[in-house]
């Protein structure tokens, strides 16, 4: 099978016109074929103090994984004879890490910084599976990551879902079936960027015209579209099709609500802003990525079903970042709002259950809701939780086996699993990771 | 018109006056506070110099301790005691290298003092004369036990200027500003700007390491120089003021005036005259003479062997610090007898190597008895210091060594011992009541002295969670 690369990259004008639909399609059968292809192991882990992030702790308790996905979880599992079995020695099993926000691996082609509206740049083409950033937050327990476009854009590009599983080839780590996301920025950085080249925006009035613009063209392209589709229905004859445009075909799937629409945002106000734009074009935001200032009106994104994926306590950096405090991710919880802690950076993404330990201290989060901010709720977000995030039957075994309480300064991820297969082994020799082969 | 004037004027003359006895009671009423002695009780007590002490006593009397011991320690008098039970007391934490007040907004260039880019060789920088006391980022700090820090220039240039050390409360940067160029960084690597740019593309020299480092030693070769010139000075200028005195002498007695004049003939008319003074390489002077610690930073093995060889030729007094890159070279470096300030342990590993290369580095260097300390090498994230010094317990730096490293080591290393880094009778009272693991990221700072005084544990942040959680 060719791959969904090659397909992409050849210059015939007619292919272009369905280039989008097969490009995403030919990732998920590519990623889904090559998963089959995986022999999972098979599995009883036992021994273990799980935090299941859905159903609280079970002291003593095993899980028996076979295929790649949870089948039993609990203090009185059996498991046939052919399951390897791993005794935790009460050690702590967690789901496996999620990251809803990382630029890993992708060697800085993170912004097509031409133009403030690139919906149809695809992180995909940038992905570079060998980037060891992907190792190095494996061994702190990261098994799935959205990689996502930078800010300089108001409407960056469609990001990639990939499990990482270090040591296989691209189309391998790809997270099969995972819904399509859009990233979206605001505020600072598209007006920095272009305001320095004298070029529209450079003002976050700037900021919002381009965006209502483009979805404008959007709207007007998809009604095209639907008259057209409406004229075929009839059995209209002699009619020609509008001009595909792989440009306003990414954005129309956004009003279609074929994407996720992940918005980078600062301010309060601008919550706000994007969500009335939102409202008024007939989509839905999926999360306020940063969200630094959500504290600020948590009822309001409560209330739309909005998440938000933040930073546990980082601040300062720029003026949009000046408000931001340590407590933003459960005072917003408080109120409602469904919160991620994600890492933006290939370092936090190393210890991602810190950030979630400090969650702890800052605002009294339990530990399921620490757990759950580096879990269920990114897996929400990225819209993977019907697969991942828990462990819960029926669900992916993505775990990790920690040498001791996750939530502290002191944890190490002892063991990794995704899809039951170890990908992380502390123990190990070398860079601890048994699936590595050499060539890949 | 004029009556009103005078008026306005005794009322403002009144005004002035209450206010002064305000200030005169309030100031006497501070200092009364001062004076009583505040006792906290029954807290775990890691006095870092001297073991755990549990249900252990702290006595603190006019900014310093007095007392440390078991429960039975005599409290005085009228002491106001605090009961911590429960509670964990530590020395205040004390952070190798930020650059706390001199950046407030990182992205806000109005905001930023941290480098002077102009030249490669700016060792007349000061932080003094930016740090900025009344920094926002300075209480949040303060909320996780951090009291002291060395407030560094930022290390892209080779010599960017000279550290201070501060202590995170005070009236004002005259009170925080301990002391004042303390110690100056020397930087040495990839990092390290360059007029030239890379491969000489400005065509300005330098643009290689190979040129960094030429210039570094040819700058301490022209201090050397002007360092003699001074000595050179100075040497005349006494001997000049011993004729002189000699002269005047020999005028008192001879008053035949046989002499005199032949006499006056031989010596020069004139003192000697000064050299002109260079602020740059006068900045230079003290660690030629090894008064004062550069703080060596490099990050590749081949680097801190190149730049400690150039510093050893002009026997500059060395701290090393950075070293994420110099695994190969650790027993070197341990040869060396000098400290070390681990380099960020959060910086990547090299391609191809461990994950955790880099993290394991605090206990690698402490096994070959190097004596560490840890640095945030932030602004914004000091407050999360114990933290990099508890991951690395995560990867085999004892606890008790990891504590030292954000206390007494980095005091030995920056010559305070006598006065911080451990709870000791006669040292600063700098205290931190926590409930907890000062290590871990679930504990909680409840209660800060810094010199005797409780400090509010209140920052921006503090109140916009208040204001919001209305």
């Amino acid at each position: 099978m060719r791959s969904c690369r090659e397909f992409k990259i050849r210059p015939l004008p007619l292919l272009s016109a369905i280039l989008l639909v097969i490009v995403v399609a030919c990732t998920s059968v590519a990623a889904q074929a090559a998963d089959a292809a995986i022999p999972h192991s098979e599995v009883l882990i036992q021994n273990a103090t799980i935090l299941t992030a859905t159903h609280g702790r079970i002291e003593h308790g095993s899980v028996y994984v076979k295929d790649g996905k949870i089948v039993a979880v609990g203090t009185n599992v059996s498991a046939p004879s052919s399951a390897k079995v791993i005794d935790a020695g009460g050690r702590y099993l967690t789901p496996g890490i999620i990251d809803a926000h990382s630029h890993s691996a992708l060697d800085s082609d993170v912004n097509e910084a031409t133009s403030p509206v690139t919906p149809h740049m695809m992180m995909a083409d940038a992905f570079d599976y060998q980037d060891e950033d992907l190792y190095h937050s494996l061994a702190g327990g990261v098994t799935t990551s959205l990689l996502l476009h930078g800010s300089a854009n108001m409407i960056g590009g469609q990001a990639v879902v990939i499990k990482h599983r270090v040591g296989r080839s691209r189309d391998e780590m790809i997270f099969a079936g995972a819904p399509r996301s859009i990233k979206f920025a605001s505020g600072e950085n598209p007006k920095r960027v272009y305001g320095e080249r004298d070029q529209l925006p450079s003002t976050r009035m700037g900021n919002f015209a381009v965006q209502r613009e483009a979805l404008q063209q959007a709207r007007e392209y998809l009604r095209e579209w639907e008259a057209y589709d409406a004229k075929v229905k009839r059995g209209d004859k002699d009619i020609t099709p509008p001009h595909k445009d792989l440009k306003l075909e990414a954005l129309a799937d956004i009003l279609r609500g074929n994407l996720l629409v992940q918005i980078h945002c600062y301010r309060a106000d601008e919550f706000l802003t994007e969500m009335a734009i939102a409202r008024e074009f007939g989509y839905h935001v999926r999360a306020f990525h940063h969200a630094l200032e959500a504290y600020k009106v948590p009822e309001k994104l409560a209330a739309e079903n909005v998440a938000i994926a933040t930073f546990a306590d980082w601040w300062g950096f720029k003026e949009e970042a000046w408000d931001a405090i340590p407590w933003n991710a459960v005072m917003s919880m408080r109120k409602g709002v469904r919160v991620a802690i994600k890492s933006d950076s290939d370092d936090f993404a190393r210890r991602l259950n810190q950030e979630a330990a400090k969650m702890m201290r800052y605002g009294g989060a339990t530990e399921e809701e620490a757990l759950q901010m580096v879990t269920l709720n990114p897996a929400w977000i990225i819209g993977v939780d019907d697969k991942v995030g828990s462990i819960d039957v029926g669900k992916d075994a993505d775990l990790v086996l920690w040498n001791t309480y996750p939530f502290s300064t002191f944890a190490l991820a002892d063991m990794v699993m995704i899809d039951g297969d170890t990908y992380f082994d502390r123990s190990a020799k070398g860079l601890g990771m048994p699936q590595m082969k050499e060539g890949n | 018109m004029k009556r009103s004037t005078m008026l306005r004027v005794m009322v403002r003359v009144a005004t002035l006056f209450v206010m002064f006895a305000v200030w005169i009671g309030s100031a006497s009423a501070q200092d009364k506070a001062i004076e009583k002695a505040i006792v906290l009780k029954g807290g775990k007590v890691l006095t870092i110099s001297h073991g755990v002490i549990e249900n252990g006593v702290v006595v603190m009397q006019g900014g310093k301790i007095v007392a440390v011991g078991s429960a039975d320690t005599l409290i005085p008098a009228g002491a106001d005691v605090r009961d911590v039970t429960g509670m964990t007391v530590y020395p205040g934490l004390i952070d190798s290298e930020t650059q706390l007040g001199l950046v407030e907004i990182s992205a806000e260039k109005m905001t930023v003092d941290t480098s002077e880019p102009s030249d490669e060789i700016m060792p007349h920088m000061h932080v003094y004369d930016a740090f900025h006391a009344e920094s926002e980022l300075i209480p949040v700090t303060r909320m996780n036990g951090i009291t002291n820090v060395i407030v560094a220039p930022e290390g892209e240039d080779t010599l960017p200027g000279q550290d201070a050390f501060v202590q995170l409360a005070g009236r004002s940067a005259e009170e925080m500003l301990l002391i004042r160029d303390i110690a100056m960084p020397m930087n040495f690597g990839p990092d390290q700007r360059r007029r030239g740019g890379r491969g000489g593309g400005g065509g300005k020299y330098p643009s290689t390491r190979m040129g960094l480092i030429t210039q570094m030693r040819q700058t301490f070769l022209d201090a050397q120089d002007y360092q003699q010139k001074w000595a050179d000075y100075e040497k005349k200028k006494a001997e000049f003021a011993a004729k002189d005195s000699a002269k005047d002498a020999s005028k008192n007695v001879s008053k035949d005036g046989k002499g005199k004049d032949t006499k006056e003939k031989d010596s020069p008319k004139d003192p000697p005259s000064p050299p002109k003074r260079d602020l740059k390489l006068e900045a230079l002077v003290p660690y030629l003479e090894g008064k004062k610690p550069v703080i060596l930073h490099t990050e590749d093995a081949s680097d801190v062997q190149t730049a400690v060889r150039m510093a050893n030729e002009f026997h500059l007094k060395l701290v090393l610090a950075g070293l994420t890159q110099a695994q190969p070279v650790l027993d070197w470096i341990a040869e060396q007898k000098l400290p070390v300030i681990v380099g960020s342990i959060y910086n990547d590993p090299k391609q191809h190597t461990r994950y955790d290369s880099v993290f394991t580095l605090p206990a690698e260097l402490y096994k070959r008895g190097v004596k560490i300390a840890f640095a945030s090498y932030d602004a914004h994230n000091v407050r999360n210091l114990p933290y990099a010094a508890g991951y690395a317990v995560a990867f085999g730096l004892p606890h008790d060594e990891a504590l030292k490293a954000i206390t007494l080591n980095p005091a030995e290393i920056w010559g305070v011992a006598d006065q911080y880094g451990s709870l000791d009778a006669g040292k600063v009272a700098s205290v931190v009541v926590a409930d907890g693991d000062p290590l871990e990221l679930r504990t909680d700072v409840k209660h800060l002295y810094i010199r005797g005084r409780e400090i509010p544990l209140t920052s921006k942040q503090t109140r916009l969670r208040d204001q919001y959680s209305q």
